[in-house]
């Protein structure tokens, strides 16, 4: 193994340990051992079919793995569902826009601080009283939604925004969580290489505090992003390091059969 | 006992031939449809239209019968459920109860309620002696027939280029359009095979099942049960599932009779927890 | 050039996005328009009262499953399971000496709540053809159960002579229907104003988020399971009340509460009515009974083709039943003023 950063500690607030994943006899996920510190800014790289998207499926709950373990902040989550993972701070973003297509962006980072809320608001005031009724989580959701530039287009229709716009309202839902750790499922994906600057910019401005882990294909995002980078290759880590050492690491170059930019 | 299994096996090929068309069709397209037992509806009064008012032979009446409600799917697939593929379930459901329907009150104004006898011929009719036991020749051919399109089936699904298309199209759907086949036309000719099958079992049933203008909605959880527990798509569960089913339901009818179809309900709710991808597993990619 | 609208008090100084969903959440005209309708009716057609509940009855039973299909998007083919285990249970209670009809309804919910509750694990980890064959199932082992035992059910013949106390003590049901349709009313609105609150409520909104997608609903936090089962739980307690209610209006139980053709009838109802929308349900059922009423008389097999053609035409051309229909004309209209 490489030289590990100090990643390692007893201090991080996602690790998993050993984690493999196996469809019959295919491994896609090998003993993966990965660690994020909080204010993390963590780039998870490698080729397609490198086992990625399946990774942050075990890590949310969706796949549950052949063996291994996952914590957030020392809690065993390996058993949990994901609706129970996010409750305890874990948030993602699909590489595929999902999102409710007949709700406004403001109903649906609303119903997100709604149910974080949950435990706040009583019987009567989740079960009977109107959303409207709810003030202080809507207006939570519209700050939001402005910050994120989608302010003017907070009651239409979700279907009806532009893809740029939904890619940022797939992001606003995960914040509504108040994450510790995200997960960031190739945010830059389907935008035109001359937009993504407003993604970079959005992606800066994410709270110091929670830890990020992004995956991506988009290497001048990555390498802008990240302080440090894990390559995946065949479902096993191949290295790593920081963005110097991965950039010089000849093996990453292989696996990427040469190719500097975009796999 | 042995005359309980032998029906039981006869029933089971009678539900097998109806049912294995849906399960194909289901599996292939996830289309829900819930006529499927309109077809094998025509096909009975088809039988009795044939034998009777035109006079033809049994055996003449049959492949007749195959091809007739094969092109009569093909119509309902052109007008109706090709609009449907990329649908809901819901709307798939609420089409072909629709069907079901129009098709019931179309019969019992053509037919009128009452159950039709069919007049078998003699060659089939009455009993044969095998290794002591006297079993119906109608049911011996019955399960003959049920063999030989079993076999003919899994000959022409594992044998010819047409059944690795149909397997290709039933594992992943959208794997084998980026190869070049024409899934739409493989299951449009599916369709009319598996439709042909029903209505060759509906005919073949009709002192069985019964015929009566209420047939699709009286045996519409039959057919469904036989091919949610044997799985969508497979025509070996499928087979094994009738079997099952028509074993039970004899033994039931014959050891239980008060409680009778009670039995059925229970162990396919049992069942069906059990083995939510069917009895041998298969599980429909996508 | 409109008038500006006028701001409530309350609301001024809010911003814009909260009047926006304000709006949504107020009672619109039409649906004043609708209730006020049904109280007339009352005054109107006091010789039709007795159809007038059936629709109401069929009307709640709707929304009933409105609650599960339109908002859940659970396709169950046995909803008559819930309806006919209130309409025995309301039936059967008389016999053991409960004769308040508000007792008699609160028995009947509580037990279709009861096994709506116990079987939604097995509808909700299926897939639709299994859920279809679960919901089919469990209504079909029901009506054999009631079929079988006939002392208590009266089987094929039905439960008669159930007898109903007064309402509050106070109002008797006479043969016109009178108590009947103002009681069915009332409870009809009773529950109606409960759902409504809860659709629009923050819990309405996470089962709208359940619906529209089911995997960002999770990755927000929603716990799917636990919402669904409570709705189909609801739904089933609703669809219970709607039994007990029939019971009692007619005194009678028949074994078709439990029956196929209840269920079918029921979501041809919903469908033509529109989902999702609260009212389609009672829209869809005043359609249906009132065309039963007069073309199911003329002749049983003319009804069921066109019930078919009609089900087939607003299922390939009609997104939304009658109310998704009005609401794009009204919508049409808005826009040319």
């Amino acid at each position: 193994m490489s030289a590990q950063p100090a990643a390692r500690s007893a201090h991080s607030v996602l690790r998993t340990v050993d984690l493999c994943m196996a469809f019959g006899g295919l491994k896609v996920t090998q003993d993966i051992n990965l660690a994020l510190v909080p204010g993390a800014r963590h780039a998870l790289i490698g080729p397609n079919g490198a086992g990625k998207t399946t990774l942050v499926n075990q890590l949310t709950g969706v796949l549950r793995p052949s063996s291994g373990s996952i914590w957030l902040a020392g809690e065993d989550i390996t058993a949990l569902r994901p609706d129970q993972r996010v409750r305890r701070g874990l948030a993602r973003t699909f590489q595929i826009n999902t999102l409710f297509p007949q709700l406004t962006p403001l109903e649906a980072v609303a119903n997100a601080i709604c149910e974080r809320e949950r435990e706040h608001l009583s019987l009567l005031q989740r079960r009977l009283f109107a959303l409207s009724e709810r003030r202080e989580q809507i207006d939570e959701a519209y700050v939001l939604l402005e910050r994120l530039n989608l302010g003017p287009d907070c009651l239409r229709e979700t279907r009806e925004l532009a893809y740029g716009k939904q890619r940022l309202l797939e992001m606003a839902l995960a914040l509504a969580v108040r994450p510790r750790v995200l997960l960031l499922d190739e945010p830059a994906a389907g935008v035109p290489e001359g937009e993504s600057d407003e993604l970079f910019a959005v992606l800066a401005e994410l709270p110091d505090d929670i830890a990020i882990l992004l995956i991506e294909h988009d290497m001048s995002l990555v390498f802008r992003f990240a302080d440090c980078i894990t390559v995946l290759a065949g479902g096993a880590e191949l290295v790593t390091g920081t963005p110097a050492e991965i950039a010089a690491d000849a093996r990453v170059r292989e696996v990427y059969l040469g190719k500097a930019g975009h796999a | 006992m042995a005359t309980i299994l032998f029906d039981g096996i006869a029933y089971g090929m009678l539900l097998f031939l109806i049912s294995v068309g849906l399960s194909v069709t289901l599996g292939m397209m996830g289309f829900i449809n819930l006529a499927h037992g309109v077809f094998a509806m025509i096909g009975g009064y088809l039988l009795v239209t044939f034998t009777g008012k035109a006079g033809l032979s049994f055996f003449l009446a049959l492949p007749l019968i195959f091809l007739a409600t094969a092109a009569f799917s093909l119509v309902l697939e052109g007008s109706l459920y090709r609009q449907l593929y990329r649908s809901t379930h819901l709307k798939q459901v609420l089409l072909t109860v629709g069907i079901i329907l129009v098709a019931v009150a179309a019969a019992t104004y053509a037919f009128g309620p009452a159950q039709q006898p069919v007049q078998l011929p003699e060659v089939l009719a009455g009993q044969v002696v095998v290794l002591g036991a006297e079993l119906s020749r109608y049911k011996l051919f019955l399960i003959a027939v049920g063999i030989a399109v079993t076999l003919a089936l899994v000959f022409g699904l594992e044998r010819t280029r047409f059944g690795a298309r149909i397997r290709a199209s039933v594992d992943r759907q959208s794997t084998a359009e980026a190869m070049g086949i024409h899934v739409g036309r493989v299951f449009q000719l599916t369709l009319a095979i598996g439709s042909g099958l029903a209505g060759l079992g509906g005919a073949l049933g009709v002192n069985i099942l019964g015929l009566d203008p209420h047939f699709p909605l009286k045996t519409l959880v039959y057919f469904l049960l036989v091919v949610v527990v044997g799985g969508a798509g497979s025509i070996p569960g499928t087979l094994l599932a009738a079997m099952v089913l028509g074993i039970a339901d004899t033994a039931g009818k014959y050891y239980l009779p008060e409680v009778g179809a009670f039995i059925i309900y229970a162990a396919m709710i049992a069942l069906l927890l059990a083995f939510p991808h069917g009895l041998l597993g298969r599980r429909r990619l996508a | 050039m409109k008038e500006p609208p006028v701001i409530p008090r309350e609301l001024l100084g809010a911003p814009p996005y909260l009047h926006v969903l304000r709006r949504r959440e107020r009672w619109g005209k039409g649906e004043i328009v609708f209730w006020i309708a049904l109280v007339a009716v009352f005054f109107l057609f006091p010789k039709n009262l007795l159809l007038a509940s059936q629709i109401l009855i069929a009307g709640l039973f709707a929304l009933s499953l409105d609650l599960i299909l339109g908002y859940a998007g659970i396709v169950t083919l046995g909803h008559a399971a819930f309806f006919g285990l209130g309409a025995y249970t309301a039936g059967l209670i008389t016999k053991v000496g409960v004769h308040d009809p508000l007792l008699g309804l609160v028995a009947a919910g509580a037990v279709a709540a009861a096994a709506g509750w116990l079987t939604s694990p097995l509808v909700l980890r299926s897939n639709d053809l299994g859920r279809l064959m679960i919901t089919l199932g469990i209504a079909m082992l029901l009506y054999e159960v009631a079929n079988r035992a006939t002392e208590i059910t009266g089987g094929v013949d039905g439960l008669q002579g159930v007898e109903v106390g007064l309402v509050l003590g106070l109002f008797r049901f006479d043969l016109l229907g009178r108590t009947a349709y103002l009681y069915v009313l009332a409870v009809t609105f009773a529950l109606f104003l409960l759902v409504r609150a809860l659709m629009l409520s923050p819990y309405g909104l996470s089962l709208r988020c359940i619906r529209e997608n089911n995997r960002r609903a999770q990755a927000v936090g929603v716990p799917i399971r636990s919402r669904l089962t409570n709705i189909y739980t609801l739904s089933a307690l609703l669809a219970g009340v709607a039994g007990a209610l029939l019971t009692q209006t007619t005194q009678f139980v028949g074994i078709e509460v439990l029956g196929f053709q209840r269920s079918a009838d029921l979501l041809i109802m919903l469908i033509v009515g529109g989902t999702a929308s609260l009212y389609g349900g009672f829209v869809g059922a005043a359609v249906f009974m009132l065309a039963q009423d007069r073309l199911a008389n003329l002749s049983p097999v003319y009804w069921l083709f066109w019930l078919g053609l009609l089900l087939i035409v607003v299922t390939l051309y009609l997104d939304g039943g009658v109310v998704g229909g009005l609401k794009r004309l009204a919508a049409w209209w808005e826009r040319r003023r």
